[in-house]
């Protein structure tokens, strides 16, 4: 085979291999898979946000035409949805834990719990028969805010959680903690709001179950970023089906941001219907119930106070949240506000303590898991605006303030007082080359011309570290983790010289199929079309954690890393017995084999075809083939880090805020395709200005979601992101193979505070220190005309 | 979406038989309101009444000092028109603005003042241009058709025709959109027209209505100044989670302001 004549190795941009297929029409999502003789299920959803069920009944419903069963709690009894992260209260007790069944059991806790599921021969009959099921609800009051869940004789959610509590959790000393304070020159203390958020992935979610009862096999198709993981969760806590007769597919997946991580009984629903009624079940979402049953995103609550020595030096950070889990515990609900949130609190400061408590209440609402970021946006924003109110306190400039605070390039690594060590990262390079780019020196400048068109103009930062790639394994499971957090990946290579990658991540939408397509066209400088990348199936792939936390480069192609190793180490005897050299002298560089010094060589594919026809052969010292599998498991979390600095304009007359120009510097570790890089930047960003400027998510006290479509929820479009400036400057990862540290996440976790700081800057003479997120034209018209009210009186 | 019965008649005498037929009959025009509606199962007619195969009902016409526009006419012929850029260039800007191109290519003049969304951008021109509804069986005056949300004065299984625009002096249309709908969440249509001095709010109501204050204030004074000062209550305003009633009172000020300047 010969060399790619265009470099389409690490550091080269090729255009990503899975968008003809997406962008002709010709992906095949869940909802295009029909299986032979398929029914449809729907899904009756409580219209009550916590009610007592009296009774159901299916009759009339189950004479309608089509109708082939109808279920509800009373038939599927089954386990409980799992909580993949075990939390542990202050006293050391393990936290409250109460039970997900797939169908209501007697109670619904939110507007869009699964009361039945009807299966029909065609999707509008089973919604005929859903209709026409009479469901006898006693109503009880409702609690949909944390404040409401909290206070004293609210509504009880779950018998075996008291007080709406999940836990009481915390970390960090709070003896060392307080003695900071006690020493500070300055205390800087505020309290604010992490709004919740509605994921929205383009695709809603679908699943179709699957029995073969010749050989008692399940195949569950899903949406879902984690397909070994789902087999797992279903398999063994809710279904009882092992492994061997359990297969989950996940195909194409259009987007999922952390929404389709996670384990729902729809998935649980139609496998063990499936079987019941022997034949097919195919469940899709629509819009309206995406809303009502996706698990949200944030929703927290913060109180924190910042501790500084008289030249602006952190002495101390202390942190209180309160964090809604919604109505019931989804898979890894729990360690959010915890081990993603508290452990990240340190930032890029050597704030020498670090205290944080975190309190999870029960809500009727839906539950709320990781979303894009995950923790990280919670802990960045919280942060990176404590510390420009901090600014505004002790009069010391903001970005004064920052470097001060920064820790040095050369104090890598670098032990923080939360339980993280950071590997590498240089805060004030990032920091030069975005206030380069933005033109900070020039704002004042902006601002007046701005002020002339009658405009307030505010420019913002956020200086920000996050982790991605969660693990190693046995810290994770020391800390409660019920999984373990390594990847898999499998090099099969085939006898011509192509080949195919096993992943055990999932790519629905980050361009995996190109990125780490071009890991192994680096390595064995083959063309990018002559690897493929298999990925989303039981059945093929050996095993996997999937997708979330940024972790498929880092952790995912670190695996391939070293499976790619094993191929090149047996490739390499094969070619020296091949060479009649010996193994040491055998050089393997970019698809050539050479004995060191001569130019006796050996090709990719006479060595690919040589594995497969070992006619002459080393067959007593090695075995036939060319296919390597390894597991990698991370010695350490990678921290992605960065600068990003946000200008706004504000119409005083509107309130309307406008996004002039974004600018982000990002280290995401070494960059393999920076147009995906700069993609996957640009996607989190205007995530990260969704959720500052537009969405809002809304529930009234009787537990209705108020932003149920996109009617009143509020996406960011093209024109809400005004001019992006995305570049990257590279620290590399210190221990994994590839340098990598992740890039899927930095932009919605970053770009928030920038946003509102900028928003706030804009509102200097308004007497304002904080905007709430998202910082609609409405709040800050009010804003602006109480300020302009004051000034007049 | 339910089931239905289905009808395609080519006059506009057939459709009225039709509807007159069977009062849980509903007319379709451009689909853009009912479609949904229909598949959120918000809506059960026994039969639809598609508009689309009547020519009678297509079309933009000047008579006189007066333009035309018949019921079936999409957003973006309005929009696109030259007679209407001619006559009345702020009503082709409305009709721009509305939605997206793909709504401006099915939406109908028709469907949109039928239906009398409160958000809806077409019934604030009908009542500042002082237009006149046509249907099936009589005229009815602007002031007079516009009743309440999604109310009109048409009776079930009248037709909307069409709606003739008197040709205006100045006019002018400012709106700010609600930032997640798109539709209007306050807006302002002042035209003069034979000297007469109209101003028609949309979006901040339950229903569009005339600003009389700032009818009097413009009448005396044709200038933005005018309006600035003028001030709406704010008892009769939407509130919503995407603006308090205060909020909305204060942008119909600011949107009359710019319709104003827009007018020049
Ligand atoms: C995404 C989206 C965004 C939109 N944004 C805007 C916006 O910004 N501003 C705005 O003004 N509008 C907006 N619309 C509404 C759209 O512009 C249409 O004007 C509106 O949907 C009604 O027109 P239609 O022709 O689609 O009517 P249809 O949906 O067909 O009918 C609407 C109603 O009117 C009745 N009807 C229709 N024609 C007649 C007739 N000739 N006589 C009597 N009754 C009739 C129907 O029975 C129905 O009750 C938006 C719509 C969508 C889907």
């Amino acid at each position: 085979m010969n060399a790619p004549v265009v470099f389409e190795g690490i550091g080269a941009s090729p255009k990503r291999k899975e968008d003809l297929r997406f962008l002709s029409g010709r992906g095949n999502y869940t909802d295009d898979i029909n299986r032979p003789n398929q029914t449809y299920a729907v899904m009756l959803r409580s219209p009550h946000a916590h009610a007592t069920i009296r009774g159901i009944d299916t009759a009339a419903a189950a004479a309608m035409p089509g109708v082939v069963a109808i279920y509800t709690g009373a038939d599927m009894v089954v386990g409980s949805l799992p909580c993949g992260w075990l939390i542990h209260n202050k006293d050391g007790s393990p936290m409250n834990e109460p039970g997900h069944p797939p169908l209501a059991q007697g109670k619904v806790r939110h507007v869009g719990d699964i009361v039945a599921v009807v299966i029909a021969e065609t999707r509008p009959q089973a919604r005929d028969a859903a209709e026409a099921i009479v469901v006898d609800y006693d109503v009880l009051p409702a609690a949909t805010s944390m404040a409401a869940a909290l206070a004293p004789g609210a509504p009880l959610l779950h018998e075996g959680a008291p007080g709406n509590v999940c836990y009481d959790w915390h970390i960090g000393d709070l003896a060392v903690n307080q003695a900071a304070f006690a020493q500070a020159k300055h205390v800087v203390e505020f309290e604010l709001v992490n709004n919740r958020l509605i994921p929205n992935a383009m695709e809603p979610r679908a699943a179709i179950g699957d029995y073969d009862r010749s050989t008692d096999q399940h195949t569950l198709f899903t949406t879902s970023q984690n397909p070994h993981v789902i087999r797992l969760l279903m398999g063994a806590f809710v279904l009882q089906i092992p492994e061997h007769k359990l297969r989950v597919v996940a195909p194409d997946v259009g987007g999922g941001f952390g929404s389709k991580i996670f384990h729902y009984a729809e998935e649980a629903i139609v496998t063990w219907a499936a079987a019941r009624v022997n034949r097919p079940i195919k469940w899709t979402a629509d819009r309206t119930e995406s809303f009502m049953s996706d698990a949200h995103g944030r929703d927290h609550v913060t109180k924190a106070r910042l501790a500084l020595d008289d030249q602006g030096k952190f002495l101390g950070l202390h942190v209180s949240t309160t964090a809604n889990m919604g109505a019931y515990l989804s898979t890894f609900a729990t360690s959010v506000p915890t081990y993603l949130h508290a452990t990240l609190l340190a930032g890029v400061y050597t704030t020498p303590t670090v205290y944080a408590e975190v309190k999870a209440v029960f809500t009727n609402t839906v539950p709320v898991d990781a979303y894009r970021g995950a923790g990280r946006p919670e802990a960045t924003f919280l942060l990176e605006r404590l510390v420009d109110v901090a600014a505004k306190q002790t009069g010391i400039d903001k970005l004064e303030l920052r470097r001060r605070n920064f820790i040095p390039a050369d104090a890598f690594p670098y032990q923080t007082p939360v339980a993280l060590q950071y590997d590498s990262g240089d805060y004030q390079s990032t920091l030069a080359q975005a206030l380069k780019t933005a033109d900070w020196d020039g704002f004042e400048a902006r601002r007046a011309a701005a002020a002339a068109k009658g405009k307030l103009r505010g420019i913002g930062i956020s200086t920000y570290i996050e982790a991605c790639g969660i693990a190693p394994s046995a810290v994770a499971g020391a800390l409660g983790a019920r999984a373990g957090l390594y990847e898999v990946g499998a090099i099969r290579v085939h006898p011509t010289g192509s080949v195919s990658v096993l992943t055990g991540t999932h790519s629905h939408g980050q361009g995996h199929e190109t990125t780490l397509a071009q890991l192994v066209t680096d390595r064995f400088g083959i063309p990018l079309s002559q690897v493929d990348i298999v990925h989303g199936d039981t059945d093929k792939v050996p095993f996997g954690m999937g997708t979330y936390g940024s972790r498929s480069l880092a952790v995912g192609g670190s695996a391939m890393v070293k499976a790619m190793d094993k191929i090149v180490a047996k490739a390499r005897r094969i070619a020296a017995h091949l060479m009649e050299a010996s193994v040491d002298d055998v050089e393997f560089d970019k698809g050539t084999f050479r004995v060191a010094g001569t130019d006796k060589t050996k090709s990719w594919g006479e060595i690919a075809l040589t594995a497969y026809v070992p006619h002459n052969y080393p067959i007593e010292e090695i075995e036939p083939g060319l296919d390597e599998t390894a597991f990698y498991d991370p010695k350490n979390f990678t921290y992605p880090g960065g600068c990003h600095i946000c200008e706004v304009e504000i119409d005083p007359d509107t309130g309307i805020p406008t996004v002039i120009n974004f600018t982000a510097v990002d280290d995401v570790g070494r960059v393999i395709n920076p147009m995906i890089v700069e993609g996957q930047v640009q996607g989190g960003i205007a995530q990260g200005i969704g959720q500052a400027l537009l969405e809002a998510c809304a529930y009234d006290a009787s537990g209705q979601l108020l932003s149920g479509s996109f009617m009143d929820y509020c996406m960011p479009r093209a024109g809400d992101v005004g001019t992006l400036s995305v570049a990257t400057h590279e620290t590399l990862c210190t221990h994994n193979p590839l340098g990598v540290k992740g890039c899927g996440e930095v932009g919605a976790i970053g770009s928030p505070p920038a946003v509102i700081n900028a928003v706030v800057d804009a509102l200097r003479d308004y007497g304002v220190t904080h905007v709430e997120m998202p910082a609609t034209p409405a709040k800050l018209w009010h804003i602006i005309n109480s300020g302009r009210q004051l000034a007049a009186e | 979406m339910y089931d239905f019965a289905y009808h395609k008649p080519t006059t506009v005498a057939d459709a009225v038989k039709i509807l007159a037929a069977d009062s849980d009959a509903r007319p379709i025009s451009g689909g853009q309101t009912l479609l949904p509606a229909l598949k959120h199962r918000l809506n059960k007619p026994t039969s639809v009444v598609d508009l689309s195969g009547i020519a009678e009902l297509r079309g933009i016409k000047r008579d006189g000092n007066k333009i035309v526009i018949g019921a079936m006419t999409r957003h973006a012929d309005v929009a696109n028109s030259a007679e209407v850029k001619a006559a009345i260039p702020m009503l082709a800007m409305l009709a721009s603005g509305i939605g997206d191109p793909a709504v401006r290519n099915r939406g109908t003049i028709g469907g949109s003042v039928s239906n009398n969304d409160p958000a809806a951008d077409y019934p604030s021109a009908v009542v500042a241009l002082n237009a006149t509804v046509v249907t099936s069986s009589r005229r009815i005056a602007a002031d007079d058709f516009f009743q309440g949300m999604f109310t009109t004065a048409m009776e079930p299984g009248e037709l909307l025709v069409a709606v003739e625009f008197p040709i205006p002096e100045k006019a002018g249309y400012a709106k700010m959109r609600n930032p997640a709908s798109r539709y209007v969440m306050a807006g302002a249509f002042v035209a003069k027209t034979g000297g007469q001095v109209r101003v028609a709010i949309n979006g901040a109501a339950a229903c569009v209505f005339r600003q009389k204050d700032m009818e009097a204030a413009l009448s005396a004074n044709w200038s933005p100044a005018a309006v600035a000062g003028v001030k709406q209550a704010a008892d009769d305003m939407n509130s919503d989670i995407h603006g308090s009633a205060e909020y909305r009172a204060h942008l119909v000020t600011v949107m009359a302001k710019r319709a104003v300047a827009a007018a020049g």
